[in-house]
């Protein structure tokens, strides 16, 4: 199914600007092996499909065109489960503290 | 488009493209093959401490609250020998607008570029940097693009500079998002070339003396409590600034006798510039991948001459390791009721560990926090950790080895400070010194007493060293 975005629609593109072969001479191997990609949001300047050329409107006002990658695109960072190596060190110190009050 | 944007071309003019994003004749400084009028380059934009309080005031930037950690101290003393544990205190730099120290850097790029009729400002960072310049273009109604080192070749976002992303959006920015590589510099000279808009440099004289408010402030928040200067200030390192400019605040205090101490997080074997160990460091700022290299050779920076040079400030270098970050950080938030991000914790770490070594009746000053949250917290980084294949166990910190194992001590007492040699740095420093020399070029008289300065050491001492890498070559 062809997913299609309006016009001003907040909308994400996506560009590569080097190739594996354009990358800088100081580059570690791994990171020469894959592409310089850049990702940035905006208002779509006219109707666009997604995986097509697109071209946006960013924040600052410029005119940036690539391929539409996402529709208002999520922020998906999170802190996800408590993590349990962590969890107990709380009562640990607090009971450090308590022996030290016992003592003085 | 005519214009020629290749990797080659564009790196070519990177000086030409400097000069008018930044508005600072740098060559006028040049006083030898190697040396510069370092305090002439910073006393000649006009913003003494006076004016840039002044300015930050304008923007609510400063002026922070400085808390005693009685209850680390008491957990610290509860490890430490008879007599031994000193008070710590913290400057709470999260209260800033945008929630960290950065404020302070970025509030006289904006004042300077407003000034100067700039339409907007741009800056290369990942991290709260770019959150601060995004609030203070914000406040100034400039125009703000901010680009990122975000996410590797698979698309993972590295969680605190996608928390980043988001609070440079929610302040009205453009982000650029790179995947990995340091041709985001290529990236930040074609929009600096297209947009004409001003360089918010982290290593520019605006944001180094925008930090010299901190070190002045704590200085005189610690005088009024206890009626005299702080015995130790701990500041996290990374590209130098802070570290400069605090301790530049220090001095201008006259709080002469107070000792600088700046920690990074240990990140050895871990390679920068690898897209596989990009989101495997589980620390995005303040540690070695950027303290030793700028320590080391300061002028790697995106300006020609960087203004923050911490070797000239630093009494002392001391690294620890991520999981005793993470430890402190849990303990900040659950024995003093501060739940602060992970990264201004680097310096917390290290004070508690020093603390240790200290009378009871010093003062040791934590000179920053930062705001937490989604991403940029202990839960996010670990989180990620895991699923990159990262090791995460209690044990001796010892046994931590960044980009394999997190290992988060089993008690308070194992968290050390493990020194840097600072004699190293400075013969690596004036390594690097004597091979950026032009062709045929040797020092001049001005040259070593510039390099003396830089390396806060002696005519003699650089003398020796110089001579003892020719007798190598």
């Amino acid at each position: 199914m062809t997913e299609q975005a309006t016009k001003e629609t907040w909308v994400e593109i996506q560009n590569i600007v080097l190739e594996k072969g354009e990358r800088a001479p100081q580059v570690p191997e791994d990171t020469r092996a894959v592409p310089l990609e850049m990702k940035v949001k905006g208002f779509l300047v006219h109707d666009a499909i997604v995986g097509q050329k697109a071209q946006i409107i960013t924040a600052a006002g410029r005119k940036i065109e690539g391929t539409l990658v996402e529709i208002n695109p999520s922020y998906t960072h999170m802190y996800g489960p408590p993590i349990p190596e962590l969890s107990p060190i709380g009562g640990e110190v607090r009971a450090i503290l308590r022996e030290r009050g016992k003592a003085q | 488009m005519s214009t020629n944007n290749s990797y080659t071309a564009i790196m070519d003019r990177k000086a030409e493209i400097m000069r008018s994003s930044v508005g600072i004749d740098y060559d006028k400084y040049i006083t030898g093959p190697l040396s510069f009028d370092y305090e002439a380059m910073l006393t000649d934009t006009g913003y003494d401490l006076e004016t840039t309080r002044k300015i930050q005031d304008l923007t609510a930037v400063g002026n922070t609250p400085l808390v005693e950690l009685r209850n680390l101290t008491e957990l610290a003393r509860a490890v430490s020998g008879p007599g031994k544990g000193a008070r710590i205190f913290v400057k709470d730099e999260a209260a800033n607008p945008s929630g960290s120290f950065k404020d302070r850097r970025a509030s006289l790029s904006a004042h300077e570029a407003k000034k100067k009729g700039y339409k907007g400002i741009t800056a290369a960072t990942s991290g709260n940097y770019g959150a601060a310049v995004a609030s203070q273009a914000a406040k100034a109604g400039l125009g703000c693009i901010i680009i990122q080192e975000a996410f590797d070749s698979k698309g993972i976002a590295q969680p605190e500079i996608a928390e980043k992303t988001r609070a440079c959006e929610a302040y009205g920015a453009e982000v650029v998002r790179l995947s990995v590589g340091p041709e985001l510099f290529y990236q930040f000279l074609i929009v600096l070339m297209e947009t004409g808009f001003f360089n918010a440099s982290l290593y520019t004289p605006y944001s180094i003396l925008g930090i010299e408010t901190l070190g002045h402030e704590l200085a005189f928040q610690v005088k009024e409590k206890e009626g005299r200067f702080p015995d130790v200030v701990v500041a996290t390192h990374a590209g130098g600034g802070n570290v400069t400019g605090t301790a530049r605040g220090l001095i201008k205090a006259q709080a002469t006798e107070t000792r600088m101490v700046a920690a990074s997080v240990d990140l050895a074997g871990l390679h920068m510039a690898s897209d596989y160990a990009f989101n495997r460091k589980s620390f995005t700022t303040g540690h070695t991948g950027f303290s030793i290299p700028f320590s080391t050779w300061p002028d790697r920076a995106d300006v020609p001459r960087n203004a923050a040079r911490s070797l000239r400030y630093m009494d002392r270098f001391v690294t620890v390791t991520q999981g005793e970050v993470f430890y402190i950080t849990q303990a900040l938030a659950e024995i003093e009721g501060m739940e602060r991000g992970p990264a201004g914790n680097i310096s917390l770490a290290a004070a508690f560990a020093l603390a240790r070594e200290m009378e009871e009746d010093k003062i040791i000053v934590v000179q920053e926090t930062e705001y937490t949250g989604a991403g940029k917290h202990p839960l996010g980084q670990l989180n990620l950790a895991k699923q990159m294949g990262i090791k995460v166990l209690r044990g001796d910190p010892k046994e931590n080895k960044p980009g394999e194992a997190i290992v988060i001590p089993l008690h308070p007492s194992q968290i050390e400070a493990v020194d840097v040699d600072l004699d190293r740095i400075r013969r690596s420093y004036l390594r690097n010194a004597i091979n950026s020399l032009p062709d045929g070029k040797t020092p001049t008289n001005e040259d070593i007493e510039f390099l003396a300065a830089d390396t806060r050491s002696t005519r003699e001492y650089v003398e020796e060293v110089i001579h003892g890498l020719k007798g190598k070559n």
